[in-house]
């Protein structure tokens, strides 16, 4: 039987309706979010006119779909069509039409047919507690479907904080040892996107240009795209001369908040987070939460749910709880300190009388001779 | 002198802390200071709210500024203490801090009797610093290696290109992210006030029950040292261990 061959993302754009004008304009837009040169621009249009679509195998296990929903709304329509239809999100739980038997189906096809092809994207972490009973599709727990579907994938994408981190599943106590995707599969390239969810333009950003260089894009020491997470929140910030200039808001009513001051000291996060937020914003655009008056959670970094309280710029530490902050045993260790000291000052006048007093008498003999 | 009273000790002017020693200290003593002050401004800014236009203030900038000059400075510094460890006289050599013999413990189980219990017992006399202090600072030193390579670590990303810090971007990753790094250094440096405070102590207390001038040491670098002391010292020194 013939088999008709992948079309291109171009064909398929064509045969949704767009116009190539439209075509060219995604791809400006992506090669600017990607950070490329003016001829880069030229290299995303050509990938995507000449190369055939990507398979994509997309896997929920642990997680609330927020990534998902972020990918669709990315501003552009066409990031949403071109990679939820273009590219071939071959089984994606949420978005596709086929349940049941006909979606395992589906996704054994994909996996047979383009053995290390395609494109593994996982959102959620995969719970190991109880034999990983904790989430199970089809009658198979997600490590079993992990497993199985890693084998044959080009590459791995970790979509958002549950699958780069563990995110809030993972918290303390962490019931169902829900685990991040890179600490359970091992000797396969793993771009991590984390974020809760991340932005849909930095997910889009991600695939396109697997698609554009054939290659990863280059990745930080964590594992994370350095286009889109080299620079803290903080550093973009539109609000950052506020905290250069000593100006914050010291509660969510006051003034300061009214004209906008930095909210490092109503626990902004942005300082020690690195995310695209400040640039790419959300929601095509329109903001972003610092820019709604609200400090940053750090939603992109590891372990966020224990780092500490989100309204407050102590963070806890291990060994002593949520509730104290360096600060205030600091404090106490130095009262304790104090009273040590002033304790041993007493007793060594008591215990060393005899030796300070021979000291004072060797003075005073001294003294004397030197005056004879 | 052939009448000297037998209770009258001799006391002999020792150079213990050479100039180079000295200057380490003070340097340090004042960095640490700059680095504590704002340090605290940094992780809980006081608003002094102004008149002015926000592009005419720059506050938590030149706090931040002097923080990361102090910072390099108390690098350099201590990277030359870590060598003259190496070439100073022997009351600086690493020999007194990091303990290499079993007399090393005893003379700090003895030093931990006397001074600290306040035990009856021998008076342990000490030319240079005893093994209890040299191992104090020991640890002193390793809390300076983990404030450099946490402060250092955040610096970072927010740095210049310049390849000495950039010699730390490995270190956010090592301890899993920004905040919890900014944890470590926030509470090593409450080990640092702590240490100052009985730091100042014992120079009080030393100076006062052994009464050689302590307390000036630091500054001109000598000690005044009862012979029969010194020799014992020296000859205990000299011994093999």
């Amino acid at each position: 039987m013939h088999q008709p061959p992948t079309p291109t993302y171009l064909e398929e754009f064509k045969r949704k309706g767009y116009k190539r004008r439209d075509f060219v304009k995604f791809c400006t837009l992506m090669a600017a979010y990607l950070g490329l040169e003016n001829k880069g621009i030229s290299q995303v249009v050509k990938a995507l006119s000449t190369k055939p679509r990507l398979p994509v195998i997309w896997l929920h296990f642990q997680e609330c779909t927020c990534c998902s929903e972020s990918f669709i709304r990315s501003s552009h329509p066409i990031v949403a069509d071109v990679l939820l239809d273009q590219i071939s999100l071959d089984y994606t739980e949420t978005l596709m039409a086929a349940s049941g038997f006909q979606a395992e189906e589906a996704m054994k096809n994909t996996m047979t047919k383009y053995k290390g092809e395609y494109i593994l994207c996982v959102e959620g972490s995969v719970p190991t507690a109880a034999d990983g009973v904790y989430c199970m599709i089809g009658g198979k727990t997600s490590m079993q479907i992990l497993e199985e579907a890693a084998e044959g994938a080009k590459a791995i994408i970790a979509w958002g904080s549950c699958a780069s981190n563990g995110c809030v599943q993972a918290a303390k106590p962490n019931p169902t040892s829900a685990t991040p995707i890179h600490k359970l599969v091992k000797g396969k390239p793993i771009i991590k996107v984390p974020g809760c969810p991340p932005i849909g333009e930095v997910m889009a950003g991600v695939i396109v240009h697997v698609v554009t260089f054939g290659r990863l894009p280059e990745l930080d020491g964590l594992g994370r795209p350095k286009a889109f997470y080299s620079k803290r929140v903080h550093d973009t910030c539109y609000r950052r001369p506020y905290y250069d200039a000593g100006l914050y808001v010291e509660s969510f009513d006051d003034e300061n908040a009214k004209k906008g001051y930095c909210l490092y000291k109503v626990g902004c996060k942005g300082p020690s987070t690195y995310n695209a937020c400040g640039l790419t914003k959300w929601n095509n655009g329109v903001s972003f939460p610092i820019q709604s008056g609200h400090g940053c959670f750090g939603c992109s970094e590891e372990n966020y749910w224990d780092n500490g309280r989100i309204y407050e710029r102590a963070s806890a530490f291990p060994g002593f709880g949520i509730e104290a902050t360096a600060d205030k045993v600091g404090k106490t260790a130095l009262i304790a300190t104090a009273a040590a000291l002033t304790a041993h000052a007493v007793m060594t006048n008591v215990r060393k009388k005899k030796l300070i007093k021979n000291l004072e008498k060797q003075g005073t003999e001294s003294e004397q001779e030197l005056k004879k | 002198m052939a009448n000297t009273t037998s209770s009258v000790q001799r006391l002999r002017r020792v150079y213990v802390w050479e100039k180079p020693v000295r200057m380490y200290h003070w340097l340090n003593a004042t960095v640490i200071l700059v680095l504590i002050a704002t340090g605290f401004y940094i992780a809980n800014p006081i608003v002094i709210n102004s008149n002015r236009e926000a592009s005419d203030l720059f506050l938590m900038g030149w706090v931040r500024t002097i923080h990361f000059i102090a910072a390099y400075i108390f690098l350099f510094n201590f990277i030359f203490r870590i060598y003259w460890g190496f070439v100073g006289n022997k009351y600086a050599r690493w020999k007194t801090f990091i303990p290499t013999n079993k007399g090393f413990f005893k003379e700090m189980w003895q030093v931990f009797k006397i001074d600290i219990l306040m035990l009856k017992g021998k008076e342990h006399m000490a030319v240079g610093h005893n093994a209890m202090a040299g191992f104090i600072y020991f640890f002193t030193f390793l809390a300076f290696l983990v404030q450099c390579i946490t402060g250092f670590g955040l610096y970072a990303s927010m740095s210049t290109n310049w390849w000495l810090p950039k010699l730390f971007g490995w270190v956010p990753a090592a301890f899993g992210g920004d905040a919890y790094l900014r944890s470590v250094h926030h509470w090593t440096m409450w080990f640092f006030i702590i240490f100052v405070v009985i730091h100042v102590y014992l120079v009080f207390y030393h100076d006062y029950v052994e009464g050689r001038g302590e307390m000036s040491s630091m500054g001109g670098g000598w000690k005044f040292i009862e012979e029969e002391e010194f020799k014992k010292s020296e000859e205990a020194d000299a011994k093999p261990k």
